[in-house]
C-alpha cells in the first residue's frame, strides 16, 4: 500500500511542480472550445441540435484527460531512459504495485487537468443542470483517465525510446479523439464511422460524461459505465503484464 | 572469511550476442572488490544480473545468501546500488528522493526521518535537502545517490562507475566516504571504474573482465607483480590488450534534447 501511495504522490508532486506544462496544456482545449464551440454553434443550432457548447464541453474535457493520461503513462519511457525506473525496479516491491501506483497517480493528474478544463468551459458558456451530477461526472472522468494512463503505460513498456512517440500521437491519440463523438453526435452517422466510434473506448467515456452533465447519453449511462470499467480492468491487466516484462 | 557474493558459471546472451561468457568469482564479506574491464566487457550486465534487473541465461548466483533469480525480495533488501547513470528524480528535492527510497524499502517512518538526516549529513547535503535535484551538480547527485543507496542499511553496496565525469576533488571525497563506510559499517563494496589508480588505491581484490570472460583476479599488488608492471593500468592493458572497444550506440543524447523540448 505504501508503495502505491508513494508512487502516486510522486506523480502528483511532479504535476504541480511543472506549472508551465499545466498552463501550456490548457491552450489546446481552450482553443477548441472557443473556435469550434462558437464556430459551429450557429449551424448546430440551425440543425436542431441545441446549444453546441453544451454538447462540446464534455468532449473537450475528455480530450484533455485523454492527452494528459496517455502522456503520464508514456512517461515510463523517460523514467527508463533517465534511470529513475531502475531505482524502483531494484527496490523490494512488486512491479504490479509500481504499475498501479503510477497509473493511479497519472490518472489523478489527468482528472485534475480535466476538472480545470471543466472550470474553463464555464467561461465559454457551459452550464450543468444539477450540481450532484458532478459526482457521476467525476467517476467517468477518473475512468477515462485510468483507462488511458494504463494504455500509455502499456505502450511505454514496449517502446524503449521516444522514437515512436510521434507515431503514437498521430495514429493512436488523434484518431481516438476525432473518432469518438467528442465533436459530433453519434446518432445518424455513416455506418463505418458509427461502427468505429462504437469500438472506441473514449466514446463511452464522453457519452457517460455527457449523460452525467445533461442527461443526453447516446448509449446510456449504465452501459457506458460497465463497458468503460471493463476496458479499464483489461487495460490495467495488460499494462501490468507488459510492465512486469520490462528488462533494462 | 565468508563469501557474500558467489557467482558460478554465469552466462548472459542477448539474442546472439554473448555479453557474459561463463564467469565465476567470489566476493568476501567486508571487502572492497573492483570489477574492471573495457567498455562493453560485460561489467554492467553482470551488475544488473546480481541486482535482479536481468535474468542470467544460465549459471548460479548467491548474494548475501539469497538467489537473485528465485528470491528477489530478500536479494533486493540486501544491497544498495549507485547506477552508472543518475537514477534520481530531478523534479523532486534531495529529501524527497531519500524519502521515496525509504518508503520503497519499508524503512519505518520514525527511523526513516532520523536516518535521512544522518545520511544527508554524511554526504554533506543536509543544508540543500529542500532543493530540487535538477539544480544539483554531477558530484552532488552522485553523493546523494550514495546516501540513498545506503539508506536502508544494505550489506552490499554496488557502485557502477561512481566517479565517472567527476573532478578529482569530488572523486576523492566520494572514495573517502566509501572507504570509511567499509571500515566502520563493514559494508561490502563492489564497484566498477575506468580509473585504474582508484582501483589500485582502494580495492582489496580486482577482477578484470574482457569480452565477457574474467581474465585475471587477484589483489592489485599481485596483479602488478604477475605482469611485472609498475601500475595497475599497465597490468590492465597487459590483460586486455590495447585495441579500442566499440560501444553500442544508444539514442540517449537525442532523447535528452527532445525531453527538454517536450517538457517545457
Amino acid at each position: 500500500m505504501t508503495t502505491i501511495y508513494i508512487l502516486w504522490l510522486r506523480q502528483i508532486k511532479r504535476y504541480f511542480r511543472s506549472r508551465s506544462r499545466i498552463i501550456g496544456s490548457l491552450g489546446q482545449p481552450l482553443l477548441f472550445l472557443v473556435a469550434l464551440g462558437f464556430g459551429f454553434g450557429p449551424i448546430y443550432q440551425k440543425a436542431g441540435g441545441g446549444n453546441y457548447i453544451q454538447f462540446l464541453a464534455p468532449g473537450i474535457i475528455s480530450m484533455s484527460i485523454l492527452f494528459t493520461a496517455v502522456f503520464s503513462g508514456i512517461e515510463v519511457i523517460w523514467d527508463r531512459q533517465f534511470g529513475f525506473l531502475k531505482e524502483t525496479l531494484v527496490a523490494p516491491v512488486s512491479r504490479f504495485e509500481i504499475m498501479i501506483g503510477r497509473t493511479l497517480g497519472g490518472a489523478t493528474v489527468a482528472t485534475i487537468q480535466g476538472f480545470i478544463v471543466f472550470l474553463i468551459s464555464f467561461f465559454v458558456g457551459f452550464r450543468i443542470n444539477n450540481p450532484l451530477s458532478l459526482i457521476t461526472a467525476f467517476i467517468f472522468m477518473f475512468l477515462i483517465a485510468l483507462l488511458f494512463t494504463a494504455l500509455g503505460t502499456a505502450i511505454a513498456s514496449i517502446l524503449s525510446d521516444m522514437q515512436g512517440f510521434q507515431l503514437i500521437v498521430n495514429f493512436l491519440i488523434m484518431p481516438l479523439f476525432f473518432l469518438s463523438g467528442a465533436l459530433f453526435p453519434l446518432a445518424g452517422l455513416p455506418k463505418i464511422i458509427g461502427v468505429v466510434a462504437s469500438l472506441n473506448p473514449l466514446s463511452y467515456g464522453i457519452d457517460g460524461l455527457r449523460g452525467a452533465f445533461s442527461n443526453s447519453a447516446h448509449f446510456g449511462i449504465l452501459p457506458d459505465f460497465l463497458i468503460l470499467s471493463s476496458i479499464v480492468f483489461i487495460l490495467i491487466g495488460i499494462g501490468s503484464y507488459l510492465f512486469s516484462k520490462i528488462q533494462i | 572469511m565468508d563469501n557474500i557474493i558467489e557467482v558460478k558459471n554465469i552466462v548472459k546472451k542477448f539474442d546472439k550476442f554473448l555479453a557474459v561468457d561463463d564467469i565465476s568469482f567470489n566476493v568476501k564479506k567486508g571487502e572492497i572488490f573492483a570489477f574492471l574491464g573495457p567498455n562493453g566487457a560485460g561489467k554492467t550486465t553482470t551488475i544488473k544480473m546480481l541486482t535482479t534487473l536481468l535474468r542470467p541465461t544460465s549459471g548460479e548466483m548467491i548474494i548475501n545468501g539469497y538467489n537473485p533469480v528465485k528470491d528477489q525480495y530478500n536479494a533486493r533488501c540486501s544491497f544498495g546500488i549507485v547506477f552508472q547513470d543518475p537514477s534520481l528524480d530531478d523534479e523532486l528535492t534531495a529529501e524527497e528522493n531519500m524519502y521515496f527510497h525509504g518508503v520503497l524499502y519499508k524503512v519505518p517512518g520514525k527511523i526513516l526521518k532520523t536516518r535521512i538526516e544522518q545520511m544527508l549529513n554524511f554526504v554533506e547535503l543536509q543544508e540543500r535537502k529542500n532543493e530540487l535535484v535538477k539544480n544539483f551538480s554531477g558530484g552532488m547527485k552522485r553523493r546523494l545517490e550514495i546516501a540513498r543507496g545506503l539508506l536502508h542499511h544494505p550489506k552490499i553496496l554496488f557502485l557502477d562507475e561512481p566517479t565517472l565525469g567527476l573532478d578529482p576533488q569530488t572523486r576523492n571525497h566520494i572514495w573517502d566516504y566509501i572507504k570509511n563506510l567499509n571500515k566502520t559499517e563493514n559494508i561490502t563494496v563492489f564497484f566498477t571504474t575506468h580509473y585504474m589508480e582508484e582501483a589500485d588505491k582502494i580495492a582489496n581484490t580486482v577482477a578484470i573482465i574482457d569480452q565477457g570472460k574474467i581474465v585475471a583476479q587477484d589483489t592489485p599488488q599481485e596483479l602488478k607483480k604477475q605482469t611485472q608492471k609498475n601500475s595497475l593500468e599497465e597490468a590492465f592493458l597487459f590483460f586486455t590488450g590495447k585495441k579500442i572497444r566499440e560501444e553500442v550506440a544508444n539514442s540517449m543524447d537525442n532523447l535528452r534534447m527532445r525531453r527538454r523540448v517536450w517538457h517545457r
